[in-house]
């Protein structure tokens, strides 16, 4: 298993300039909107043609500027998931399965048979799409893709125009079904969480370029860089700069006892909300935030406060605390937070 | 009153072979123009339409100049052939089907663009040729507006006057059209004939917008009384 993308794309306001390189079999892309994914699964599908670049998976080239080579998209074996599963509105539920199958009739017959019961569709083959639910949809485009057998399939923020109950039962719903699939995934989303539970390699993209890359769950630790932070929900972000006992965060008006990695130009430092502790940590390198002038908002089952660290701070620092753990008007405001040395990110820029 | 029906015949068979000629052509044109790059399109969609915008007599003198047997076209076609156009029906399927082409291919073209492309790009990934997606996945979906453009061809096809009558002539029983007779029986000062055949065209009209709108509005169940 492995893919290698190198692509240039020049679309005069936006240009997309990325190169990766993976052997994972989920991979995540994640980014704002407008920052290149859906160009980049388009260019890896073939509906999209780069300026120059190279596209190779599991060893066979897709595309090449140089060689001059560029698949057609019915070659490629390539399944592509849109975002509005792009069913065939005049075909039924059947024949939107069989659309891409070639040979004989009966044995076209077995394998959408087949594929229609591994996918819970039994009774609705004779239905056309605009008589189907959304996740019936989404059913069927997905065995649509996979009955040709694609070597790699590519998920276009498929969850993004579902309301939120449907979305948490379609990912599980997605992710069992894809659990037997041999070949690569790879999903395109602008939602940490979905991209967190989806892949295990993670491609960070900001406004056309790489942005990072690596295994999901250290790359969420562990972010780096102002934009993977942010991307990956990191709340607290603020820029520092060297002073004599460690750094100073402005906007916080803050000393951090903090001495960088050598070789790392820190540019600022992140917090999640979540990792703020109202209890003095084992470790004596924990850090120490005063709690000055909160504001209180009640979500369902947490409160968010933002508090400032200094009189003279001029941001906010957010944290967000289970409504188990303290309760507005029953438990006291805490003069201090904790937290662990380890869950202050250093980040270049 | 003993009517020549010969004008309602001549009508009917070259508005059917103007709109089968028209019906290829105009969806031919319009899925060319479709995957064309915009300033390739802009200037092609500009020629294609032309025949719809401009006078029928400005066509018609289009069609003179280049059937005229005194010119290499027309007098290649008469020489190898032995096609006539100008003064035959020949020449009334021709007129007929220049000046109604824009109509089929306007219609199919804007059917084509209501498309969701990315349609198109699904069939590609799932390996389907680009001729199996034209005929299993375009035109079922554009039905609707391919066929509303193939009724109005029809109609404007079996209509015409202007070009026909300087390319094909008025010749009874031969090019005379249903258009051709009306004109032709007003100038004699004949207006039982006339409103006869007035009548005939007002009916036919009317039942061919029936069929058109009884055709589009299986598709128009959703749209909601202003």
């Amino acid at each position: 298993m492995s893919i290698e993308v190198l692509i240039k794309k020049d679309l005069g306001a936006f240009k997309l300039n990325i190169a990766f390189q993976s052997d994972s079999r989920r991979i995540g892309i994640l980014g704002a909107s407008g920052c290149g994914k859906s160009l980049t699964l388009k260019s890896i599908a073939g509906i999209e043609r780069p300026d120059e670049g190279r596209i190779v998976v599991n060893g066979k080239t897709l595309f090449d500027s140089l060689e001059r080579m560029n698949l057609k998209p019915q070659l490629r074996k390539v399944g592509y998931l849109f975002q509005n599963y792009a069913l065939f509105p005049t075909m039924t539920v059947e024949q939107n399965i069989a659309a891409g199958l070639t040979g004989k009739r009966g044995e076209i017959m077995q394998r959408v048979g087949g594929i229609v019961e591994q996918f819970h569709l039994n009774g609705l083959e004779k239905r056309l799409p605009g008589e189907l639910s959304g996740g019936q949809q989404q059913r069927v485009a997905l065995a649509r893709m996979l009955v040709c057998e694609p070597e790699v399939i590519l998920l276009d923020e498929p969850f993004s125009a579902l309301d939120v109950y449907l979305r948490d039962q379609m990912q599980r719903n997605l992710m069992e079904m894809l659990e037997t699939y041999p070949g690569i995934v790879i999903l395109v989303s602008h939602n940490r969480d979905e991209v967190y539970r989806m892949s295990e390699e993670m491609i960070v993209l900001k406004q056309g370029r790489l942005a990072g890359q690596g295994n999901t769950k250290w790359l969420f630790d562990e972010p780096g860089n102002i934009t993977i932070a942010r991307l990956t929900g990191c709340k607290n972000i603020a820029k520092v700069r060297p002073v004599d006992f460690g750094i100073y965060a402005e906007e916080w008006d803050m000393v951090l006892p903090i001495q960088g990695k050598a070789g790392m130009d820190i540019q600022a430092v992140a917090i999640r909300a979540h990792q703020f502790s109202m209890h003095k940590a084992e470790d004596k390198e924990g850090l120490v935030f005063s709690v000055l002038e909160p504001v209180v908002t009640e979500d369902l089952f947490e409160y968010n406060i933002s508090f400032k660290t200094s009189i003279h701070a001029s941001g906010r620092v957010d944290w967000k605390v289970s409504k188990d753990a303290w309760q507005y008007g029953r438990d006291k405001m805490p003069e201090r937070l904790y937290l662990k040395k380890s869950d202050l990110h250093l980040l270049t820029e | 009153m003993n009517l020549d029906w010969s004008p309602l015949i001549i009508s009917l068979k070259t508005g059917a072979v103007a709109t089968v000629l028209a019906f290829f052509g105009g969806i031919y044109a319009a899925r060319k123009v479709v995957r064309a790059k915009p300033g390739i399109k802009a200037v092609m969609d500009g020629i294609l339409t032309l025949p719809m915008v401009l006078p029928p007599t400005v066509a018609g003198f289009f069609l003179l100049l280049l059937f005229s047997t005194r010119r290499p076209v027309g007098a290649c076609l008469y020489d190898t052939f032995n096609i006539k156009v100008i003064q035959s029906w020949a020449g009334c399927v021709i007129a007929a089907t220049v000046i109604a082409f824009p109509l089929m291919y306007r219609n199919a073209r804007a059917a084509f663009e209501q498309i969701d492309v990315n349609l198109i790009y699904a069939a590609r990934t799932l390996g389907m040729s680009e001729w199996k997606i034209f005929w299993k996945v375009v035109m079922p979906t554009a039905g609707p507006g391919v066929a509303a453009g193939t009724i109005l061809t029809f109609a404007r096809a079996m209509g015409e006057y202007g070009a026909t009558s300087m390319l094909a002539g008025n010749i009874p029983g031969k090019t005379g059209t249903i258009s051709q007779k009306i004109a032709m029986v007003i100038q004699d000062g004949d207006y039982l004939t006339a409103g006869v055949w007035v009548g005939i065209v007002v009916a036919l009209a009317f039942g061919i917008v029936c069929v058109m709108n009884l055709i589009i509005g299986k598709q128009m169940k959703h749209v909601k009384r202003w």
